[in-house]
């Protein structure tokens, strides 16, 4: 996968993002008394050819953030910049051509499938708003080499999604995504419902499409192997903001977050041995409320390293002055006033020593 | 043994054909232990677990054979208003799909609290403390504001963990929970598992977890099945599974984990695709795509054998596939 390079212009860059859902009362005259902050100042660029991963406590606003980038929320504030022009001020025929090369793959397999539809159908929708990529008489053929290559019969394309399980159901959605031959795939939580062997062709099938047609994708995900596998790079985020971004050794190799910290250590091995000698760090502590979040820092509330200072002072995206002067991998942005290094993913010696 | 399924066979009638999605599905499990169950994707977990509940769609499904004991008792051949009764009260069932298991037009609150009006007669405002009782032990942050929210108002792991809100609420002996946890990060998925766990201790319930995170299974479960094409194909306590599995399509499985410390060039994974159900091969449904296949295999329904006492494999090489672990 290529690495980004610092110097090419990212294809996408979000600065300053912000999703605010008003919070109402009463049943016939609605009097806002507040708002669930789901979003509140996210920036980050994606190169051209990256993979950016995403993870982060649910409701911290992930999907929020996704659905901003493929425009099916506008946002309350901000930039998202695809080839440096700002796509939240963009109407008509220019928003049209930049949707076709943002794509989304949802979460949810079951509600993001129209049940009326047969597969055939849902996978070759998009044709319709863009006839320009398929001609009518290719569609069906196109739409079974996408079964295909997401790994379904092609035979099952007059079939309804309710015939389907949950892993295929996915599949359906991830064909639907790549229909169009998009240059950025927006892929939210992409192959959670999946079984790990379906999920690891997916997986292989993700990385092997970008490197055919130099993709990009912002890829969401709670599982952490995955993301890593994946990813490029990593963005941590709670509670609406990224606490920690970097590249994916950075991350899990050397994190400096607290919050991140906590995240991996919370990662279930596969090895029913490890159940007793595991070194979990247990938050304590309710996830705040979006609708009113923590003073300063938002992670204070159940971080074990909080002080006054989290209280009053709002921590920025930066490399922590403390590792300013390093090169070494501690050296990559972390909101946290109190960054240090802690290892907590296991290095599995045992299986490395064969050189 | 709180509940023992036997033989179990479920099809669906379509207009393409017959689906034979559950094909013969035994396994049990005893109060205060915990089944994990896994397996391909379609290979009939949820069709088995919504023929326990009671809630399979018939038509197009039918049960076409096979026992469903539940204490003792052979719920195949209760009255539908029995089952009801044995429904949500004795065994209650957390959905892989929130959304849509939820009501869209009532409350989260209203949702909670029904269960505790319609079967435990408690009055509306009683019902509704009971809720916010139940969101806060899951964990939601400020419930009793948002007990009035409808469930397209929270995250999809919020929407989760008001489903296992709402099966834990008339503590039942059997819980069964059909990836609890796939939209959960893994924080809150340790809390719910946590959750899970202590509550299971407490009420010494019966659960049986249909998930496809091998990290999950090793820490919570006693025992794992693992199923392929509406198939047991192995049953074994949780350790030997991942010391050495005796199936290659346990095997493959356990082969295709990505790892949190490596980062590999390209994920194992098994190849081919799963098989139609309305045309599953002959002999062993997995041999297409099975490294071991023998003529065999391709012939003859290999039965499930016992590896050992509390141990079964469904594969004629279940020697091989122990041995090969160790090459
Ligand atoms: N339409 C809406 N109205 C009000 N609040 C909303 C709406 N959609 C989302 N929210 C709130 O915004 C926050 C972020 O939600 P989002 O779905 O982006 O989270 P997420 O990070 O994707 O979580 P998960 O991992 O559970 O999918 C949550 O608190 C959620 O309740
Ligand atoms: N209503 C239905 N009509 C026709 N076929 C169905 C129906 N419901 C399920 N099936 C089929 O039964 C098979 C088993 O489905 P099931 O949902 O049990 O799979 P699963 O093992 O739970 O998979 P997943 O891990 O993807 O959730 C699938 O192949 C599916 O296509
Ligand atoms: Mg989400
Ligand atoms: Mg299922």
């Amino acid at each position: 996968m290529p690495a980004m390079t610092k110097t090419a212009e990212p294809i996408l860059e979000v600065t300053g993002l912000v999703k605010h859902y008003p919070l109402t009362q009463g049943i016939l005259f609605k009097k806002q008394v507040g708002a669930v902050r789901a979003v509140d100042g996210v920036d980050f660029a994606l190169g051209a050819g990256e993979t950016l991963g995403i993870v982060g406590e649910s409701g911290c606003g992930k999907s929020t953030v996704a659905k901003m980038l493929v425009n099916l929320e506008k946002p309350t504030a901000g930039t998202i910049k695809y080839k440096g022009e700002d796509i939240t001020k963009m109407s008509g025929r220019a928003l049209k051509a930049v949707r076709r090369n943002i794509q989304m793959v949802f979460q949810d397999p079951y509600t993001s499938l129209n049940p009326r539809m047969t597969v055939g159908d849902i996978i070759g929708e998009p044709y319709e708003i863009h006839p320009e990529v398929a001609p009518k008489g290719d569609r069906r053929q196109k739409v079974q080499d996408l079964l295909d290559v997401v790994g379904l019969n092609p035979e099952y394309i007059n079939r309804y999604p309710h015939q389907f399980s949950g892993g295929q159901r996915q599949r359906i959605g991830i064909a639907r995504g790549l229909a169009l031959r998009p240059e950025i795939i927006v892929a939210d939580e992409p192959v959670s419902a999946l079984d790990v062997s379906v999920q690891a062709q997916v997986i292989n099938l993700l990385d092997r499409l970008q490197s055919e047609f130099d993709l990009s994708y912002v890829f969401i995900a709670h599982d952490l192997s995955i993301v890593r596998h994946i990813s490029d790079r990593v963005g941590v985020m709670y509670l609406g903001r990224i606490v920690e971004i970097g590249r994916d050794a950075e991350i899990y190799d050397h994190p400096t977050h607290p919050y991140t910290q906590a995240l991996l250590s919370a990662v279930p091995v596969p090895d029913p041995e490890a159940r007793e000698h595991r070194e979990r760090i247990i938050l304590t502590g309710d996830v705040p409320s979006p609708a009113n979040p923590p003073s300063g820092c938002r992670f204070r509330t159940r971080c074990w390293k909080a002080q006054e200072r989290c209280e009053l002072e709002v921590p920025l995206l930066a490399v922590p002055a403390e590792f300013r002067l390093t090169t070494d991998p501690t050296a990559h942005d972390s909101a946290c006033h109190f960054a240090e290094e802690k290892h907590v993913v296991p290095t599995d010696d045992l299986d490395d020593g064969v050189k | 043994m709180l509940l023992e399924v036997r033989d179990l066979h479920v099809e669906f009638r379509t207009r393409d054909g017959v689906a034979k999605a559950v094909n013969g599905v035994t396994y049990s499990v005893d109060a205060g232990e915990t089944l994990a169950v896994l397996g391909e994707s379609g290979s009939g977990k949820s069709v088995t677990a919504q023929a326990v509940m009671g809630i399979l769609d018939t038509p197009p499904g039918k049960i076409t054979g096979g026992e469903i004991l539940f204490q003792g008792k052979d719920l195949l051949t209760f009255k539908e208003e029995e089952r009801r009764k044995v429904r949500g009260a004795q065994m209650a069932m957390i959905f892989q799909d929130a959304l849509s298991s939820l009501n869209p037009v009532l409350s989260v609150g209203d949702q909670l609290g029904e269960m505790f009006t319609v079967h435990r007669g408690l009055s509306r405002k009683d019902a509704r403390t009971k809720a916010v009782e139940l969101m806060d032990r899951v964990r939601i942050p400020a419930a009793s504001q948002r007990v009035r929210d409808y469930p397209h108002q929270f995250s999809g792991g919020m929407r989760q963990r008001i489903m296992i809100a709402m099966a834990l609420a008339l503590e039942p002996a059997l819980i069964i929970a059909d990836e609890p946890t796939t939209a959960l990060d893994v924080t809150v998925q340790a809390q719910v598992m946590d959750l899970l766990a202590e509550l299971q201790r407490e009420l010494n319930m019966g659960l049986i977890l249909i998930t496809h995170d091998l990290g999950v299974v090793a820490d919570v479960a006693d025992k794992i099945a693992v199923m392929y094409a509406g198939r047991i194909v192995e049953s074994a306590p949780v350790h030997d599974i991942y010391k050495a599995p005796a199936h290659p399509y346990t095997k493959g499985l356990l082969e295709s984990i990505p790892r949190l410390d490596q980062k590999g060039r390209e994920l194992y994974a098994i190849k081919g695709l799963p098989p139609n159900l309305m045309n599953i091969p002959p002999g062993c449904a997995f041999n297409p795509r099975c490294p071991m296949a023998q003529d065999i295999c391709r012939t003859d329904v290999p039965p499930l054998a016992e590896v050992d006492e509390d141990r079964r494999s469904a594969c004629y090489f279940w020697r091989e596939t122990l041995d090969a672990r160790n090459d």
